[in-house]
């Protein structure tokens, strides 16, 4: 007896739920056939606003969280993503048309990237931050701490691993992210936000938006509650606008980058997205 | 009942799934040992746990032989991304069977269920966690890109926190990509086994951790096999003095983490509840059996009387007792010689004419006890005041001038921590930068982290555990000119070197 499968509803991932397009729109996401595989939900202006909202208001309980804390919740996502390695293949391969080798080889990468990011947690500020031997009886020290609220439109030819190696370096140091997924390989995004939701990953840390992004980008660059902005798959947009609007509140921005290895994991993208606080206190004379 | 009357509440020891007799983890499998067995017993109750074995020269030559077969063909082979993951696979099974590990460390240590459940098992996977993450960024720590390990870590470790010293010593070796052979102190094998067990769960590759037990002799034998390349000692100034001896002209790389004699200073303008709480938990923490607790406290004058006579009033709600007691704040002494050292100082310290005091308490008739004790009166001349006691006693002394409080601070051999207690930032941070200690807290006390380097300076040893020096302590730098050592990162900041020079008198004996 054959299974008749039930086919899964693609949605939005904002504030820790799975709401639907406050749009009502949708778009149908295809295989390289050009078969159909489903409809993801078509983000607009408004869940666009939402996002940022659910993410600001995430801020200080996710950089307010020990590092220690962090890097296990990271780490745990990289266990739940483990634990669904085969869901990720299959619908890679439907996406992409590549062969479950390549696929598996995307995913565990994807996996071994997310916990070498998770480490960073606890160990960044030791390498970006220091003393400072000021000339005179001052404690001073430097220290990074996130910037907020991060927007990052994803690169556009992975489906998870380009999602991952843009997403997981902000969510290192504290920031908060509101993410575009690859328009022509929505799906796994919205998978993986089914692992943030079963990770202990506060609702609000990141929220993921399917759709156009050259229709929601703008909304992001120039939203005054955003931060930084992180343009890495926006390579095919209008990218120098995005980062003109983002000057307006003078954004940080990260450019676009190209080729399959966009995004490779450094620790730079970790500091992008960090201020450097420097604290003075005074010695007094024995 | 009054209120500081509890029902008894001790803790199950029904989860522990022990083995009458232990053999050596060699390669992967526990082997059978060519040495005699030895019994280890709960401290507090005098009866046998079960049997250790001894591990002989053979037995150590073996373990060695085993880590550099695994160093070779296996671990230093692996990316630090696969490392990493062994590491991260031990910090979660250590934490799943966290309960477990703290009711064995308990019983066969003697410390408070309290302390072994919420602070040494929780620090145990903190450290397997954090270093972990170290695995696969070594370009960072501290070494210029690509350091190399060092080979096979021989390690030692005390008996006051035999779990956790485990991890501090383990974690950052095999992140670094060293194999190690680890030998437990005699009295406190048992968490190490289990630990053996749990790599065998965590299904590590054969050799790469290997544990032998036995008493000084294997330990010994161990740090000066020829085919040691790195050698990790926690334990006795005494010990880490003859360590030091027998290595030298050797390549081997040493850290030493020895005894302290640490001074809390509290001056007049402490936020004084805090700092009762504080100058409690520096010295009667782990039975003051900790070779950074804050021995000897010095009060500024005009608030001595008020700081003893809270203290006093404080120590008498301690409760001693059960170890596996949930409400037990003083546990038993890990052992009859260690009870007989702390005895045979406090002795002297009335015969020096110190004035000793201890809360009435109902100590148990069998397994060691020690009722917390304060000396007042004390002179910086008196043995209590310089010989690390290592037992739930405080000396207290008194100064004037925050001058005279670093003075006295810095009067002693060691240098391993120190305490502050003042309200004014601008003074604590002077004083702080005037003590001779490695580890300096301010307005708080026994605090310890993966994240933040530990150890000490003159004969409180060399080296440091935690944080980046500790994982360079484990690594070397690329030859120089090799293309190895270009710069494959931006550079980071430097490390401080480590090694601090040391004086070679030998002026006393000291448990750690």
């Amino acid at each position: 007896m054959s299974h008749l499968a039930v086919q899964k509803t693609y949605k939005l991932y904002i504030g820790g739920a799975f709401p639907r397009s406050e749009s009502g729109y949708t778009t149908e996401v295809l295989s390289a056939s050009g078969t159909f595989l489903a409809n993801a939900a078509k983000a607009s202006r408004k869940d666009a606003r939402d996002a940022v909202v659910a993410a600001r208001s995430a801020v200080s309980k996710w950089s307010g969280a020990t590092a220690y804390n962090r890097g296990q919740v990271l780490y745990r996502i990289a266990e739940v993503l483990e634990g669904r390695r085969a869901q990720f293949v299959a619908e890679i391969v439907a996406s992409e048309n590549v062969s479950a080798a390549a696929a598996g080889t995307q995913v565990d990468e994807a996996i071994d990237r997310w916990v070498w990011y998770a480490g960073w947690c606890d160990k960044y500020t030791q390498v970006s931050g220091n003393a400072n031997p000021v000339a005179g009886p001052y404690f001073n020290i430097s220290v990074p701490e996130p910037t907020g609220v991060v927007a990052v439109v994803a690169p556009q030819d992975s489906s998870l691993l380009g999602f991952v190696s843009a997403l997981a370096p902000a969510l290192v140091s504290g920031n908060t992210v509101v993410i575009l997924a690859s328009e022509r390989f929505p799906l796994s995004a919205i998978s993986f936000a089914e692992v943030l939701a079963t990770s202990d990953v506060p609702g609000g840390v990141v929220n993921i938006l399917t759709g156009s992004a050259r229709d929601v980008a703008p909304w992001l660059a120039s939203h005054a509650d955003v931060n930084a902005l992180d343009l890495v798959g926006a390579n095919a947009l209008d990218w120098i606008s995005l980062e003109i609007a983002a000057a307006d509140t003078l954004k940080r921005v990260l450019p676009p980058e190209s080729g399959s290895d966009a995004a490779a994991p450094a620790l730079a993208r970790i500091q992008a997205f960090t201020e450097t606080k420097t604290v003075w206190h005074t010695k007094s004379l024995i | 009942m009054t209120f500081l009357e509890y029902a008894p509440a001790p803790e199950s020891t029904g989860l522990l799934n022990l083995k009458d007799s232990y053999g050596l983890f060699i390669d992967g499998e526990f082997v059978e040992a060519r040495g005699e067995s030895f019994a280890t017993i709960s401290p507090a109750t005098e009866k046998t746990i079960a049997l250790i074995s001894t591990a002989s020269d053979e037995d150590v030559d073996a373990a060695v032989a085993a880590a550099r077969r695994a160093y070779d063909s296996t671990w230093s082979r692996l990316s630090g991304r696969d490392r990493g993951k062994y590491l991260f696979r031990i910090a979660r099974l250590v934490q799943e069977r966290a309960r477990e590990l703290a009711v064995a460390e308990s019983l066969d240590n003697g410390k408070p269920i309290k302390e072994s459940r919420d602070f040494d098992i929780p620090t145990v996977a903190a450290w397997f966690f954090y270093y972990a993450g170290w695995a696969d960024k070594l370009d960072h720590a501290g070494l210029g890109a690509n350091p190399s390990s060092l080979g096979v870590a021989a390690q030692v470790i005390p008996w006051n926190f035999p779990l956790m010293m485990l991890a501090w010593k383990v974690a950052p070796a095999l992140a670094a990509g060293n194999t190690v052979v680890l030998k437990p102190a005699e009295t406190t094998s048992l968490t190490a086994l289990l630990f053996a067990e749990i790599l065998q769960q965590a299904d590590l590759p054969a050799g790469v951790v290997n544990i032998v037990t036995g008493a000084g002799a294997t330990g010994r034998t161990l740090v000066n096999h020829p085919d040691v390349n790195k050698v990790a000692f926690t334990g006795s100034t005494a010990v880490g003095r003859e360590i030091a001896r027998s290595l030298a002209g050797t390549s081997k790389k040493i850290t030493l983490e020895l005894g302290g004699k640490a001074a809390n200073i509290v001056f007049d303008d402490a936020p004084i509840d805090q700092a009762i709480e504080g100058i409690v938990n520096g010295i009667f923490f782990n039975q003051g059996q900790v070779c950074c607790a804050g021995s000897r406290l010095l009060v500024q004058e005009n608030i001595h009387d008020e700081v003893v006579a809270r203290l006093k009033e404080r120590l008498s709600t301690l409760r001693v007792g059960d170890p596996l007691d949930k409400n037990t704040d003083v546990g038993a002494i890990n052992s009859a010689a260690q009870l007989a050292r702390v005895t045979e100082l406090t002795a002297a310290g009335e015969a020096e004419g110190a004035v000793r005091w201890s809360p009435s308490c109902d100590l148990p008739s069998e397994g060691f006890w020690f009722a917390p004790t304060i000396f007042t009166n004390v002179q910086a001349s008196h043995r209590i005041a310089r010989d690390e006691i290592f037992g739930p006693v405080l000396s207290v002394l008194s100064f004037r001038t925050p001058a005279e409080a670093i003075a006295k601070a810095n009067n002693t051999p060691y240098g391993l921590s120190a305490g502050i207690w003042s309200d004014k930032g601008s003074r604590v941070l002077a004083v702080a930068d005037k003590l001779r200690a490695g580890v300096v807290w301010a307005n708080t006390f026994n605090k310890f982290d993966p994240a933040s380097p530990f150890g000490g300076y003159k004969e409180s040893g060399y080296g440091r555990e935690g944080g980046r020096p500790g994982l360079a302590a484990y690594l070397k730098p690329a030859p120089l000119g090799s293309s190895a050592a270009a710069p494959a990162t931006p550079a980071a900041p430097a490390t401080p070197a480590v090694t601090a020079p040391r004086s070679t008198s030998a002026r006393k004996k000291a448990a750690k």
